[in-house]
């Protein structure tokens, strides 16, 4: 193995990470209410923007990063509590056509209030660049992986483990069934949203020392995150870790060998193929329309 | 009964006619007419956009794209080839027919979110490619386009420009209501209701939703061509992902499924951030609100919420 291929497999994953993340943001929201939260990439702005605001007020940086992610979590839940809920019965196109207005009017939002330039947050420990066998990682990659690992393991047990997790993937398999035992299942929704901006928010920290913050910066890796969560299979949450990685790497070496200019198109190609041959994605469940 | 859906169904296009015919007496200056004529551009491509999203009930993301490649096919052609401005235009249609025929197969088997993010990559695709290929397009910069100009003569004055576009608006709004009214409009309408009970009655959904497609495409295409000719000047923020935006929420706040409703829509989202300075200050955040409200609390959009408040009030 080359060390070029290394160093191209390695800045995939590490991306391919943030995008899981964003990835399982859109399939909790999908699972529980069958919404494509189009406003998913948004959590992640908050997140990396949130934290440089905030810490520009002169609180510590971890501090400001719950702060950004509490935030996030708010406007999650303001999300699903004002505009989902009250358009609960509507058509797919009615729901899609709110959360890209949600999408838009946050990321306006963030532009004034904020402001519209770029952003770094410093790394998390250091800029010493560790060297694994000719190629390169920074140690920011490392608390990427560690901390999507650890977020991935977090779920893994709430969900498996955890009475409130059962009841989130009860109300996603049959929402009537789930009332019928006694679930609260518009707290679930409320949860779901809250879960999938915390999500976003943490790849949006996460990334922030790697790939300056913008208050545009929501649109593209909310794609991909969307991108990952299709190619897993929408609604999966191994799917979505499998397809985030995919993407990310193929990215990278599309990037690497072919052409970094039209590195944001190999996205699109995958969701695209993806789409056409493979609608289930990797993970997913076939499904058939009730009529 | 039959006298009076023509009636109902070429009153409206007369109503539109007359309007735009008088329309240039109050348009004081320059400023105003500019308004006009990206109304109408705009007006054009809603009323294709809505033939998609209303009557056939499948939501595209990406129409900037087709908006786009109609713009730089003709200032590419007439511009770097030598094309004479009118044969660029029909190549261009005829390109974006084609791409849209060729994508809308495998799109359009995808449903709802599915659809809705294909046609969202599409557009992106199309973005980031008119960015890349500078010896094209000039990339980022932009490109310069000349004046349109057919058989020696030249279109160069506002008025000029307003007629082509009042007239291509008339014409687009009468076809789009004409195919509405045909058989593939019941067909759509049968899709939008229920695609597996039209497909049990024996309609070939795929076939219609296709043909809207590529129709909407073309006159996405159409609009994007009198755009490049008009403005002189071409930019890829054109084919972005927010100019698709602009375009849908233009459709949602007029009405979806009502042809003028789309007219309407797209005037005053073009007119609005010319006069208030607020409003284009504040785009984004304007423009998300009003997705957000329309679709909660008007989600049939402006024009048939006020026919059926009309027809609700006591006379």
């Amino acid at each position: 193995m080359s060390s070029e291929f290394l160093q191209f497999l390695i800045s995939g994953i590490t991306v391919g990470a943030i995008y899981a993340l964003v990835g399982l943001g859109f399939s909790i929201i999908y699972n529980a209410s069958h919404v494509i939260n189009f406003a998913q990439g948004e959590f992640v702005m908050l997140g990396g923007m949130g934290t440089v605001f905030i810490a520009s007020a002169g609180v510590p940086l971890p501090v400001a990063m719950a702060g950004a992610v509490l935030l996030a979590v708010l406007i999650g839940i303001g999300l699903q509590k004002l505009a989902i809920e009250r358009a609960r019965d509507a058509s797919v196109v009615t729901i899609i056509i709110i959360t890209i207005g949600a999408s838009i009017f946050l990321r306006g939002l963030a532009g004034i209030i904020w402001d519209r330039d770029f952003h770094s947050l410093p790394a998390f420990s250091g800029e010493q660049p560790i060297h694994v066998a000719g190629a390169v990682i920074v140690p920011q990659g490392l608390w990427i992986l560690g901390v999507t690992m650890a977020v991935a393991v977090a779920l893994f047990v709430f969900f498996n483990r955890t009475m409130i997790g059962k009841a989130m993937l009860g109300t996603a398999h049959n929402p009537l069934a789930a009332k019928l035992v006694g679930i609260n299942t518009s707290n679930i929704l409320i949860l779901s949203f809250a879960l999938a901006a915390a999500l976003g928010a943490i790849g949006g920290i996460l990334i922030a020392p790697m790939a300056p913050t913008h208050y545009q910066v929501g649109v593209m890796l909310g794609l991909k995150g969307f991108s990952a969560a299709i190619v897993g299979g929408l609604g999966s949450g191994p799917g979505a870790m499998v397809g985030g990685l995919l993407v990310g790497v193929t990215e990278a070496m599309a990037a690497g060998y072919i052409s970094s200019n039209y590195k944001d198109v190999v996205a699109f190609v995958l969701i695209l193929l993806v789409l056409f041959f493979m609608p289930a994605g990797l993970f997913g469940k076939r499904s058939s329309e009730r009529v | 009964m039959k006298r009076s859906t023509v009636a109902s169904r070429y009153g409206g296009v007369f109503v539109l006619a007359a309007i735009i015919a008088i329309l240039p007496l109050f348009l004081a200056n320059s400023f105003y007419f500019d308004v006009a004529i990206n109304s109408g551009i705009a007006a054009i491509v809603c009323v294709g956009l809505n033939l998609l999203i209303g009557y056939a009930g499948q939501i595209s993301l990406g129409h900037a794209g087709f908006f786009a490649l109609g713009a730089y096919s003709s200032a590419i052609l007439t511009d770097n080839y030598g094309w004479p401005p009118v044969a660029s235009l029909i190549m261009g249609l005829l390109a974006v027919a084609t791409l849209a025929f060729l994508i809308a197969r495998p799109i359009l088997r995808l449903r709802g979110h599915y659809l809705a993010m294909a046609t969202l990559g599409m557009g992106i695709i199309i973005s980031i490619v008119l960015n890349q290929e500078v010896n094209l397009t000039g990339g980022p910069d932009g490109m310069p386009v000349s004046a349109f100009s057919a058989l020696g003569w030249e279109a160069n004055s506002d008025l000029t420009w307003y007629w082509i576009v009042g007239g291509s608006l008339i014409t687009t709004v009468w076809l789009a209501l004409n195919l509405i009214d045909s058989a593939v409009g019941r067909a759509l309408r049968a899709v939008h209701g229920s695609e597996v009970a039209a497909q049990v009655a024996g309609i070939d959904t795929t076939r219609y939703k296709i043909l809207i497609f590529v129709v909407s495409g073309i006159m996405a295409a159409y609009a994007g061509s009198l755009f490049a000719h008009y403005t002189g000047f071409l930019t890829p923020s054109e084919a972005g992902f927010f100019r698709s935006i602009e375009f849908v929420t233009m459709v949602v706040l007029g009405g979806m499924a009502s042809v003028f409703g789309s007219v309407i829509g797209a005037v005053i989202l073009t007119a609005l951030p010319q006069f208030l300075t607020v409003f284009h200050d504040y785009e984004h955040v304007m423009f998300g609100l009003i997705m957000m409200l329309t679709m909660i609390f008007m989600p049939k959009g402006l024009l048939p919420s006020l026919r059926n408040w009309i027809n609700k009030r006591p006379l």
